[in-house]
């Protein structure tokens, strides 16, 4: 998973202990195209809960992308093994709220500064804890 | 059995010295592990470094010596006094005792039994006050890291106790105290250049105010007094307090009581509401002034603000202070935060010092409608914990009435407040009193008075002076704060609109008292200010019945609206001017002074102040000239 802000370079990239870092970035990257077109699409509705996009399937492997995005245009990109088809729909929002909430608490550390990468440890912790329990 | 580890050390110390077989004698055996089990709590597996230099200085060598048999023992390069290190430097103060000179081939001779004078004031030190124990273990890893100051500061540490005469039972846990908060200071002001002469400050502030007071300057001298009395009597007491000791001594997480008035001075002087936050970028400009590198800042910010709403209450602002100076002192942060900072734990673990900070706490935490029923109920039991002072006691029959008048006026106050006992209510009104006194003093108080808020009540300044006077410590802490906040310069230029600050007129005062929160604050602490001011003024003059007359004289500016407590405490008054009087003669001397002190920093700030805005004023004038003659320009236009 990772996030993004406004300028969509990437505050926090974390991935499960599979390889193939390298393809998540760019799978994320990629990703971003479509979420800026699904919120300018949205027009009013400022919120986008979530947005399942199974659209990019790799003949290898596939996967599902969503995204989340905050009021201030910060975005966070899940990536999920399609494998794990356990994930449900509600189990992703809660993800995606649990990441907004971590990412409120870091933005009221007054020695962070917005568009900084996101070094805080507890953050840390708690992704991992929430993708241990995925994976 | 003393043979057994002792022979086993005797092994440990021939394979610490890298293959040196230290031959010792069965009677310096049994001697060295009687020493180091003396110095050594039993569950650690070091010694104590305050004991450890207490008994290096019982040997009376000079202070150069004992640094050189620090050093060739090895505790320097390890950071602590292991059983190897001890036996060495042990063997080696016997060898400089004899005239040898400190070498490692000395120790191979046979060597006398090193001479350690008044031993027994060795397990005088372990009674010292937990934070001789915190400055234990601040200073180890402090040695470890930064050799040249350890260095630095022993040569000026060993010099300070060693004037002190050692024979008094009751000094030496002073002279360690010395020994240990001066390294603490020193280690502030080397890593923090930006608070540095205000860390020393306090510091020594405490020094001059702990050693010649000896037992009667609060609890620091308090407690080694009562543990030297406790001492002579059982030896059995030891264990226990070796125990209660040792685990204040484990853990650096805990924090003490001289840290804890520290800190809370710190929060004073950025927010006085003891009550409220201090906002995040206020904060963050705090403890940036730290040189703490910003991630490690960002850590310890996202441990101490538990509720994560981006500002620091007084037990958040303690455990990021806290660690702050862990930090500083070299210990790692860790990864949560520990359970003595929790903010929980500090509350409660606030209530119970008896100390007017705490009684601050209390009551701050009293205020505000939140957790108040928690807080209540450890109130009370802090308020019969605390003793009863005799300050507090006079102050209590005095001013329960007021308490209780002023509680019903508080509007923030939940019902609960009017249920406590006369004794709570007493404490909470002489933290009432000290608060505001403490704020008049503020040499930036009327910047202080403009930003607040939400300030808590201020009661009539008379009943600060005896309750606030007799406690020099708090004075100390305010003087402090005081020169802090004028070093620093925290606040910003005076907003335009001070408003005129006339003679004393009561119906101000009195309005104070009535606690209006919409009233208009500005001038009522302005008032506060200027007449807790003169009334220090008039009080300067020591004598009794000055100090007699500055009450009724207080008590006849409060007359119009509290004519019916008036009535009961101008009674009270004539019973209690003996009892504070001949009590605190002294400390109100030593408190008037540095009242004097305060007052003088504070009318140079004043004076400054008005000369700004009359600055101000004169340049508003030009403008608002230059705005006539221009409206006079157009309006003919106009008009024509």
């Amino acid at each position: 998973m990772s996030k993004f802000p406004k300028m969509n370079y990437p505050l926090y990239i974390r991935s499960i202990p599979t390889e193939n870092e390298l393809k998540f970035h760019y799978t994320v990257h990629t990703s971003l195209d479509v979420v800026d077109e699904k919120i300018s699409a949205m027009g009013k509705a400022l919120v986008d809960q979530r947005e399942l996009y199974l659209g990019l399937l790799y003949p290898t492997e596939d996967y599902k992308v969503y995204g989340y995005v905050t009021n201030s245009k910060v975005k966070f990109v899940m990536v999920v093994d399609s494998s794990n088809t356990a994930l449900r729909d509600n189990e992703i929002r809660s993800m995606f709220r649990k990441l907004h909430n971590s990412y409120t608490d870091i933005m009221c550390n007054p020695f962070y500064n917005p568009g900084d990468r996101i070094n805080s440890r507890a953050f840390d912790n708690m992704v991992n804890s929430m993708m241990m329990q995925v994976c | 059995m003393e043979q057994g580890p002792a022979g086993g050390s005797a092994a440990a110390a021939a394979a610490g010295t890298g293959g040196l077989l230290l031959p010792l004698s069965e009677s310096e055996q049994q001697r060295y592990s009687e020493l180091f089990s003396r110095c050594c709590p039993p569950p650690e597996a070091a010694a104590g470094g305050s004991s450890v230099g207490e008994l290096f200085r019982a040997s009376q060598l000079p202070a150069d010596t004992l640094h050189q048999i620090t050093e060739v023992c090895g505790a320097k390069r390890v950071g602590y006094f292991g059983p190897t290190q001890f036996y060495i430097a042990l063997k080696l103060i016997a060898a400089a005792q004899s005239g040898f000179p400190v070498r490692i081939e000395s120790i191979k001779n046979e060597l006398p039994l090193p001479q350690f004078v008044a031993l027994k004031n060795d397990s005088e030190v372990r009674y010292g006050t937990p934070a001789e124990l915190h400055g234990v273990k601040f200073q180890v890893p402090h040695t470890s890291l930064e050799k040249n100051s350890y260095k630095r500061t022993d040569e000026g540490d060993k010099q300070e106790p060693k004037s002190p005469p050692m024979s008094p039972i009751c000094s030496p846990p002073a002279s360690p105290s010395t020994y240990q908060r001066v390294p603490l200071s020193y280690g502030y002001g080397k890593s923090r250049s930006g608070l540095e002469q205000q860390h020393g400050a306090p510091y020594e502030v405490r020094h001059t105010t702990h050693q010649p007071d000896g037992p009667s300057s609060g609890n620091y001298g308090a407690k080694p007094a009562l543990a030297c009395s406790t001492l002579n009597r059982s030896l059995s007491g030891e264990r226990e307090q070796q125990d209660s000791n040792a685990h204040y001594s484990d853990d650096p997480w805990r924090i003490t009581e001289e840290q804890r008035d520290y800190y809370i001075n710190q929060f004073r002087s950025l927010q006085p509401d003891l009550n409220s936050f201090i906002s995040g970028s206020v904060a963050k400009n705090f403890f940036t002034k730290s040189k703490l590198p910003i991630p490690e800042l960002s850590h310890i910010w996202e441990l101490s603000d538990v509720d994560c709403d981006g500002a620091l209450t007084l037990p958040e602002f303690c455990a990021a202070f806290h660690l702050v100076v862990a930090r500083k002192n070299g210990y790692q942060l860790p990864e949560t935060l520990p359970e003595t900072l929790v903010p929980e734990y500090l509350q409660a673990a606030s209530l119970k010092p008896m100390r007017d900070c705490a009684l601050f706490d209390s009551y701050s935490e009293s205020l505000p409608g939140g957790q108040q029923t928690r807080d209540f109920s450890r109130t009370e039991t802090a308020a019969e914990e605390v003793p009863d002072s005799s300050a507090l006691l006079q102050d209590g029959k005095k001013d329960d009435k007021q308490a209780l008048k002023v509680s019903t006026d508080l509007k923030t106050i939940p019902k609960e407040f009017q249920h406590l006992t006369v004794k709570t209510a007493a404490q909470e009104s002489n933290t009432l009193k000290a608060r505001p006194r403490s704020r008049s003093y503020s040499s930036t108080s009327i910047e202080d008075a403009m930003k607040k808020g939400e300030e808590p009540p201020t009661p009539p300044p008379r009943p600060q002076k005896s309750h606030s006077r007799a406690s020099s410590l708090d004075l100390n802490k305010i003087f402090q704060q005081n020169a802090q906040a004028v070093r620093s310069g925290w606040l910003p230029p005076p907003p335009p609109a001070l408003p005129p600050r006339p003679s004393l007129s009561q119906t101000e005062q009195v309005s104070e008292v009535e606690l209006h929160p919409q009233m208009n604050r500005p001038p009522s602490q302005a008032e506060e200010n200027s007449s807790a001011k003169k009334e220090v003024v008039i009080a300067q003059p020591p004598s009794k019945p000055a100090r007699r007359k500055l009450r009724t004289e207080t008590q006849g500016l409060e007359t119009p609206e509290l004519s019916p407590t008036i009535s009961v405490t101008s009674s009270l008054p004539a019973v209690k001017p003996h009892l504070p009087v001949q009590k605190q003669s002294s400390k109100q001397k030593r408190a008037i002074q540095t009242a004097i002190r305060k007052n003088k920093e504070a009318n140079a700030v004043l004076a400054r102040l008005n000369s700004e805005l009359q600055q101000q004023l004169k340049e508003v004038h030009k403008e608002r000239i230059a705005l006539e003659t221009q409206l006079e320009q157009l309006r003919p236009v106009t008009v024509l």
